[in-house]
């Protein structure tokens, strides 16, 4: 296998630990097929702690449905997910959550007839239950939570509109506000800068180095002046596969990686 | 200008989701004073004992309000809760006329009449918890909420929605309707449960017993309103509304949608059951023809047409629909259908949010201006086109 893909702190001179625990996300042989066919196909990969991991690959490479086996949406038909020791295939979808794994979706998925507020407000990790959701209190530790979040994905004079109005750029920075109110150890964007302006892509790269503090990032994104940016590591995948990983500098110049994604 | 973040934390200390607002206070004041005033001093016996029938339909639009307008879940078969609790209130009152004094001449004497009918020679045992009026007002709500907690909760767990589970709860009230009808020994058949009398030993019968019912009625809808108005403000509420638009988000939120949807369901079977118990009291009978697909999906048009958003809106929409019923079918009793029907595409297609939704729209811009104008001007100049808290860009 691979050495690369190994975290920095084992291949250095310190006695190495059993491996898995100091991964936070360890993916290992997850398959999934659709009828067949195999979108994700054996894909092995491991996240470390405050690590931000960018996902790229052409169009049908299997990046989406990557992130929709960690967050549950899609069940895998081989494989392991394992988040701290945890295993995630067999959780359901409000379990991992729970567990600590954020997922922000493509297009921006919000409430539109709600407020900026009342969004960032659902998103608070209490009252989960039906009951705790009746019983529920707008207090000051909810507000204050809620004014600081909103005033880090620059939306503090917007929280009482209705999310509807929000430009496109500003509705991914209240998805991707929702989930740091939930204050997720994984958090997994799917294109968080696709479709917007190159002012918003600056300011959301620059939210992006905020946040990662405390926690691990999964990216997919295509824009490759972003994933240099912010990326630690990459994991090229290719048909369901991984192709290539590593650095970017390393990934950039790797003929596998040139011919069948960056090449054109 | 005053600085946005000064005014934002400041507004943000009062109270800025209060129960109800004073537009909402107001409209219960206006819909308990014409329930419980206005309609008693201006209405005969008779014509109020109408009116309170009706209103017994208001509590089944109520559940729909936070069912389908809320939550997002069109259930086409509110009449199989309606009835279950219209039904258990029955039996009880069906249990205590046939006393054994009453029935000696049947051949089992202290069983109700339908059954001595139909050869059955003794309770049965399903009967028997309505022999208690305790258990029975328990019953009332218990038995329909259990019924729609196993509907709901093997849907909603398979992800069963929209379109699909509008179908299979229509396919229930078929089902509970034929079932009524077909167990007739049981259940009292296509005739259903009547010649009910007391209480408890109270006579219902008599115009002040209707006179009181009339009222006990009224109190519970506004009870239930003022349920619903607490879900609705609640976060739970939000959810709903959250999970109508973006159910996914909701779940990757980390809540269990289905829990949610489980809940608005069962809540909505709660007020439909006390409506029918209530029914079944001030009318004096409970049939299988209040259970079928017609009349749930005259309740859904109930909602539909007083606005299917707004809680007052659907006691408003249920009394006009049923006034305009009954004048209607008394002068052109073929037409009234279509009538309805026609009703249901035009608010469909023109009014999306029904009676409410004209008064928010219309009426109610139209009394703010005539009241500012009443008013005299303020004596500081907002400067005008720069609303409050403008958006930056």
């Amino acid at each position: 296998m691979n050495a690369s893909i190994l975290p920095a702190a084992l291949t250095g001179a310190e006695p190495a630990p059993a491996p898995q625990q100091d991964f936070l996300l360890a993916v290992e042989g997850l398959t999934v097929s659709f009828d067949g066919f195999k979108a994700v196909n054996d894909v092995s990969f491991y996240v470390d702690p405050d690590e931000i991991r960018v996902i790229i690959g052409p169009n049908g490479a299997g990046k989406t449905t990557v992130l929709d086996l960690i967050c549950g949406r899609t069940k895998a038909s081989a494989g392991s997910i394992k988040y701290k020791g945890q295993e995630l295939t067999k959780l359901s979808e409000s379990a991992i959550v729970q567990a600590g794994v954020g997922r922000k979706f493509q297009t921006p998925s919000i409430y539109d007839d709600l407020t900026v507020f009342e969004n960032l407000e659902i998103s608070f990790p209490r009252g989960r239950s039906v009951f705790g959701a009746l019983t529920f209190k707008r207090d000051a530790e909810v507000r204050d939570r809620i004014e600081e979040i909103a005033s880090l994905i620059f939306l503090k004079d917007r929280l009482r509109e209705r999310a509807e109005f929000l430009s496109h750029g500003q509705k991914q920075w209240l998805e991707i506000g929702m989930l740091l109110i939930q204050d997720p150890e994984l958090l997994m964007l799917d294109e968080p800068v696709a479709g917007m302006s190159v002012g918003e892509r600056i300011k959301t790269a620059e939210l992006l180095n905020q946040i990662i503090k405390g926690r691990s990032v999964l990216v997919i994104e295509h824009d490759m002046k972003f994933v240099e940016d912010i990326a630690h590591r990459v994991t090229v995948l290719h048909q369901g596969k991984v192709l290539s990983e590593g650095s970017m500098e390393r990934v950039q110049s790797d003929p596998r990686v040139i011919e069948v994604y960056l090449g054109h | 200008m005053t600085n946005p973040v000064q005014t934002l934390s400041k507004s943000l200390t009062v109270n800025d989701n209060p129960f109800m607002k004073p537009v909402e206070w107001l409209s219960l004041l206006l819909l308990a004073g014409v329930i419980l005033v206005v309609l008693p001093l201006a209405l005969d016996a008779f014509r109020l004992n109408l009116v309170g029938k009706y209103l017994t339909y208001a509590f089944v639009a109520l559940g729909l309000v936070i069912c389908w307008g809320y939550a997002g879940i069109l259930s086409l078969g509110q009449g199989v809760f309606f009835g279950l609790g219209g039904y258990c209130m029955a039996m009880y009152l069906k249990l205590e006329a046939s006393s054994v004094e009453n029935t000696k001449i049947q051949s089992t004497p202290g069983i109700p009449d339908f059954m001595d009918w139909n050869q059955i020679t003794a309770l049965p045992w399903f009967w028997t918890p309505f022999k208690s009026l305790p258990l029975t007002l328990l019953l009332v709500i218990a038995v329909p909420v259990a019924f729609a907690f196993i509907i709901s909760v093997a849907m909603f767990k398979r992800r069963v929605g929209g379109t699909y589970f509008a179908i299979i709860t229509q396919a229930i009230a078929a089902i509970l309707t034929i079932l009524i009808v077909g167990q007739q020994g049981f259940t009292g058949g296509i005739n259903g449960i009547t010649d009910l009398r007391t209480l408890n030993g109270w006579d219902i019968r008599t115009d002040h017993a209707k006179f009181i019912l009339y009222f006990v009625n009224g109190g519970l809808l506004i009870g239930c309103i003022l349920l619903a108005q607490y879900v609705k403000k609640s976060k739970l509420g939000r959810i709903l509304v959250a999970m109508r638009d973006k159910e996914d988000r909701v779940r990757f939120s980390g809540y269990s949608v289905a829990g949610f949807k489980v809940f608005a369901f069962c809540l909505a079977a709660a007020f439909a059951a006390i409506g029918g118990a209530m029914f079944t009291l001030q009318v004096g009978f409970m049939s299988p023809s209040f259970v079928g697909i017609v009349p749930s999906i005259e309740m859904v048009i109930y909602a539909a047409v007083g606005g299917r958003l707004s809680l007052f809106g659907a006691v408003w929409g249920t009394l006009l629909v049923n006034f305009a019923k009954t004048s209607f079918s008394e002068s052109f009793p073929d037409l009234w259908l279509f009538g309805l029907g026609a009703l249901f595409i035009a608010v469909v297609l023109a009014f999306p949010n029904g009676l409410a939704g004209i008064w928010r729209e219309h009426i109610e811009p139209r009394l703010t201006r005539r009241a500012k104008s009443l008013r005299p001007p303020e004596p500081i100049a907002v400067p005008r086109g720069v609303p409050h808290g403008a958006p930056a860009e």
